[in-house]
C-alpha cells in the first residue's frame, strides 16, 4: 500500500512542478515526472509475491511470475512519452527562437 | 464484409507513411493521395450501412484472438454514427486544402499529420479495448499538437505549448486512471470491464470517475478545463480548425467520456447531475465570453465551448430524448462549426486578417462565403428550417421533460446570445462598408467553395429531412448508449 | 573533439551496432524488441555526430535518406499486418511458427520487430539532427 501511495506523490510532484514553475524546460521535466509516476504505478500493479521475471525458460519447471501485461502497456506508454518529449522540446526551442526567453509570463501575446 | 474494420485505421496509417515519400517526387501527388484516402473513408463508412447485421453491432478480432484476451474491433450503433461524422468532415477538409494550403509550405508533412490524425480518431471509434484507445488517443492527439502550430508563427507555438501542456497532463491522468481500473478487474476490454468491476468498490469507482472526468473532459473542453482551446483552434490552419473544433474534441473528448461513463462504469443519479451541471457552465462560460470577441476564430473558437456545453447536458440528462438530442446536436455541429471554420478560412485567404473591425461589405464580393456563412450563422442560433433549430429544440424539451426547468431556461439564454454573437460577425464581417483596400478582393477559389457549398446544403437538408436521419443514424446510437453496462452482454455473448 | 575521442569512437560504434542487433534479433526470446534495439542504433548515429560533426554524419547518413528508411519501416509494417487477412484476420500470425525457444520462430514478430527497428531509429536520428542543426542556426545569427 505504501508504494502506491509513493507513487501518487510522485504524480502530485509532477503537478506542481507543472502548475508553479515559471520555466519552459522545467515545465516539460514536471510532464515528464507525472509518467514516469504513471509508468511505475502499471508496473508495480503487476508485482506478485516472490515472482521473477515472465520469461518461460524451455525445460525448466515454471516459477511464479509476474503480470507481463503492464509491462507491456508501460513500454507503449514510454514510446508515447518520448515522442510528446521530443515535440514539446522541439516547439521550446523555436518559443525562445521568436521570443528570446522561457519565461511564461513574457510569453503572453495571446490573451482575452 | 467482416475484414472491413481494420481498414478504418490500416488506410489512413499506409497514406500518412506514404506521403513522405510521394513529396519527394512530385507535391501535387499528395493531394490526390490524401483526397483519395478520405473519399474512400468516407464512402467505406456509408457502405457498411447496407451490410449490417440486424442488431447493428460487428464484432472484429484482431489476429484471431478471441475477447477478452485479445483486442476487438466493434462498431455498434454509437461508433458507427461517429466514424461518419469523422470521415465526411475529414473528406470535405482535406478537398478545402487543396487550395489553402497555398499559404503554407510543406504539404507532405501536412497532410502526414492530418491522416495520422484521422487514423487515430477512426481507432478511438472503433476499439473496444480500453488501452488501445489511449494509443489511438495518444495518436490523434500528438498529430493535433503538429498541427496546431504548423505555421510556426510565435502565436501559433505560444498556442500549440499550452495546447501541448494540458493535453499531456490530461493524457497521463487518463493512464492512471487506466491503471486503477485494470488493477481493479485484471483485464482490459471495456466489455469485460464493465462485468467484472466489483459491485462495493465505491470508493475506487469514484476515483476511477473523476480521473475520467478531467482527462476526457479537458480533451472536449468543458469549461474548469477549456483554457487551451480558445488560443488554439484559430492558431491551426482553417481546415485544421475545422477537423479540431469539429471532431477531435467530439471523438476523443466527448465519445470516450459516453462510452466509459455509461457502457463501462455504469450511469448514476450523481454522475448524470454532475454532467448536466458541467454541461451549462460551459454553455453560459462559453457564449458569454465568446460575445466581447473581436477576432473571427477567436469568437468561433468560444462558441465551440458552447456547443459543446449543449451536447454534454442534452447527454447528461440520461434519458432517450436527452441522449438523441445530444447526439443529434454532436452531428449537427460538426456540421455547422467546421462550415463556419472554412468560411472564416477563406475569408482569411483573400483579406488576410482575421480582425472583424479591419472588414466589410464583403457580402457583394464573396457572394458563396457569404451565403453559406448566413446559412451555418442561422443553423449554430437555432432558427427553423436549419439542423441547429431541431437538435436544441431536443435538448431544451427533454430537459422540460426530466423536470430540470433551470438548464432548460439556461440552454434557451444560451441560444439567444448566440444569435447575438452571430448577428454581430454578420454585420461587421460582411454588411458594412467596404474598407477601400479590400476593393480588389475576389471569390475564394472554386475548390473551397465547392466544400462550403455541400457543408451548406448538408446543413439545410438535415434541417428538413431529420426524421429520416434520425431513425437512420442517431436511433441505433442512442440505443447504444442507453444499453448503459448491457453492453458486456451483447459484446461478450453468453460467456 | 580530440584524437582520443575519435578512435575509440571509430571503434565502439561497430560494437553499438551489433549489440542494437542483437537485441532487435532477439526481440521474441528476451526482453527488447523492436523499439530498444531502434533506440540503440540511433544513438550510435548520435555517437558518431557528436565525435565527429554533423556533417560527416550527414555524408554518412542524409536526412533524405533517414526519411525514406522510416517511411518503409513503417509501410513494412503495415504489410506484415495486412498479411494477415490472406489468413482471415487482420495481423494474424501467417508464417510458420517453429519451437519456442528458436529464433527462426513466432511467425512474423521478428519481421515486425526489424521493422520497428527502422522506424524508430531512423526517425530518433532524424529528431536528433533537426534539434542539433536548429540550434547551430539560431546561434550563427547570434554571433552575426
Amino acid at each position: 500500500m505504501f508504494v502506491y501511495l509513493s507513487c501518487v506523490v510522485l504524480l502530485l510532484v509532477g503537478i506542481y512542478c507543472v502548475a508553479v514553475k515559471k520555466n519552459l524546460i522545467k515545465i516539460i521535466i514536471g510532464i515528464g515526472i507525472m509518467e514516469y509516476a504513471v509508468n511505475l504505478f502499471l508496473v508495480i500493479l503487476g508485482y506478485r509475491q516472490g515472482g521473477t521475471a515472465p520469461i518461460i525458460q524451455p525445460g525448466a519447471a515454471n516459477p511464479i511470475l509476474v503480470d507481463p501485461l503492464p509491462q507491456a502497456l508501460v513500454l507503449t506508454a514510454i514510446v508515447i512519452g518520448l515522442a510528446t518529449t521530443a515535440m514539446m522540446v522541439a516547439i521550446a526551442m523555436r518559443i525562445y527562437n521568436c521570443y528570446g526567453t522561457f519565461d511564461i509570463t513574457k510569453i503572453r501575446k495571446l490573451k482575452g | 464484409m467482416i475484414n472491413f474494420l481494420p481498414m478504418f485505421v490500416a488506410v489512413p496509417l499506409g497514406a500518412a507513411f506514404l506521403m513522405p515519400l510521394l513529396y519527394k517526387i512530385d507535391r501535387r501527388l499528395t493531394d490526390l493521395l490524401g483526397n483519395l484516402t478520405t473519399f474512400y473513408l468516407l464512402a467505406a463508412s456509408l457502405a457498411l450501412y447496407f451490410f449490417l447485421p440486424a442488431d447493428h453491432l460487428m464484432i472484429y478480432r484482431v489476429g484471431g484472438w478471441a475477447p477478452p484476451v485479445g483486442i476487438i474491433l466493434v462498431l455498434d450503433g454509437l461508433s458507427h454514427f461517429l466514424l461518419l461524422t469523422v470521415n465526411l468532415i475529414a473528406a470535405l477538409a482535406t478537398l478545402y486544402s487543396i487550395s489553402y494550403m497555398n499559404l503554407y509550405t510543406s504539404r507532405g508533412k501536412y497532410y502526414t499529420l492530418f491522416m495520422l490524425m484521422v487514423a487515430g480518431m477512426n481507432g478511438v471509434v472503433l476499439t473496444g479495448d480500453l488501452f488501445n484507445l489511449f494509443v489511438f488517443l495518444e495518436i490523434a492527439a500528438i498529430a493535433s499538437y503538429a498541427l496546431v502550430a504548423f505555421g510556426c508563427e510565435s502565436e501559433e507555438l505560444e498556442a500549440s505549448f499550452k495546447y501541448l501542456v494540458m493535453g499531456s497532463v490530461a493524457s497521463t491522468l487518463v493512464l492512471f486512471g487506466i491503471a486503477l481500473l485494470y488493477g481493479l478487474t485484471g483485464t482490459l476490454n471495456m466489455a469485460d470491464i464493465a462485468r467484472s468491476l466489483p459491485a462495493n468498490a465505491g470508493a475506487a469507482r469514484a476515483l476511477i470517475t473523476v480521473l475520467f472526468l478531467m482527462g476526457f473532459g479537458m480533451k472536449s473542453a468543458m469549461v474548469p478545463f477549456h483554457a487551451w482551446l480558445p488560443d488554439a483552434h484559430p492558431s491551426a490552419p482553417a481546415p485544421i480548425s475545422a477537423m479540431l473544433s469539429g471532431v477531435l474534441i467530439k471523438a476523443l473528448g466527448v465519445y470516450a467520456l459516453v462510452r466509459i461513463l455509461f457502457n463501462v462504469l455504469g450511469m448514476t443519479p450523481q454522475l448524470s447531475y454532475i454532467l448536466m451541471v458541467l454541461g451549462t457552465l460551459s454553455l453560459l462560460g462559453g457564449v458569454l465570453l465568446a460575445i466581447g470577441q473581436w477576432d473571427l476564430k477567436r469568437l468561433l473558437a468560444y462558441h465551440s465551448i458552447s456547443q459543446i456545453g449543449y451536447v454534454i447536458l442534452g447527454i447528461g440528462l440520461a434519458t432517450p430524448l436527452g441522449i438523441m438530442g445530444g447526439l443529434f446536436h454532436l452531428f449537427n455541429h460538426a456540421l455547422f462549426k467546421s462550415l463556419l471554420f472554412l468560411n472564416a478560412g477563406s475569408v482569411e485567404y483573400r483579406v488576410g486578417t482575421r480582425e472583424l473591425k479591419e472588414m466589410g461589405g464583403l457580402a457583394k464580393k464573396m457572394p458563396v462565403t457569404w451565403a453559406t456563412s448566413l446559412m451555418a450563422s442561422l443553423s449554430i442560433s437555432g432558427l427553423p428550417p436549419f439542423n441547429g433549430f431541431w437538435s436544441k429544440l431536443f435538448i431544451i424539451l427533454a430537459c422540460v421533460q426530466a423536470g430540470r426547468l433551470w438548464f432548460a431556461l439556461a440552454a434557451v439564454i444560451g441560444s439567444l446570445l448566440t444569435l447575438a454573437s452571430f448577428l454581430k460577425v454578420q454585420k461587421y464581417a460582411f454588411f458594412e462598408r467596404l474598407p477601400s483596400r479590400l476593393e480588389a478582393v475576389k471569390e475564394a477559389p472554386w475548390i473551397m467553395g465547392a466544400a462550403m457549398i455541400v457543408l451548406a446544403g448538408l446543413c439545410l437538408s438535415v434541417g428538413i429531412l431529420f426524421p429520416y436521419l434520425i431513425t437512420f443514424l442517431v436511433n441505433p446510437a442512442a440505443a447504444a448508449v442507453l444499453n448503459g453496462t448491457g453492453y458486456s452482454r451483447l459484446i461478450l455473448g453468453g460467456l | 573533439m580530440s584524437l582520443i575521442v575519435k578512435t575509440v569512437t571509430r571503434v565502439t560504434i561497430g560494437i553499438i551496432f551489433l549489440f542494437g542487433g542483437y537485441i532487435v534479433a532477439h526481440g521474441h526470446l528476451t526482453p527488447g524488441g523492436g523499439f530498444a534495439g531502434g533506440v540503440i542504433l540511433a544513438l550510435a548515429y548520435v555517437l558518431y555526430v557528436l565525435a565527429y560533426g554533423e556533417k560527416e554524419t550527414r555524408e554518412r547518413l542524409s536526412m533524405k535518406w533517414a526519411s525514406i528508411i522510416e517511411s518503409l519501416g513503417g509501410l513494412l509494417f503495415l504489410f506484415l499486418a495486412v498479411l494477415g487477412l490472406a489468413g482471415g484476420y487482420f495481423f494474424l500470425n501467417v508464417l510458420p511458427k517453429g519451437t519456442p525457444g528458436d529464433i527462426f520462430s513466432a511467425g512474423i514478430i521478428p519481421l515486425c520487430n526489424l521493422a520497428i527497428m527502422f522506424k524508430v531509429g531512423a526517425g530518433l536520428f532524424a529528431v536528433f539532427l533537426v534539434l542539433v542543426t536548429f540550434r547551430v542556426a539560431a546561434r550563427k545569427e547570434e554571433e552575426e
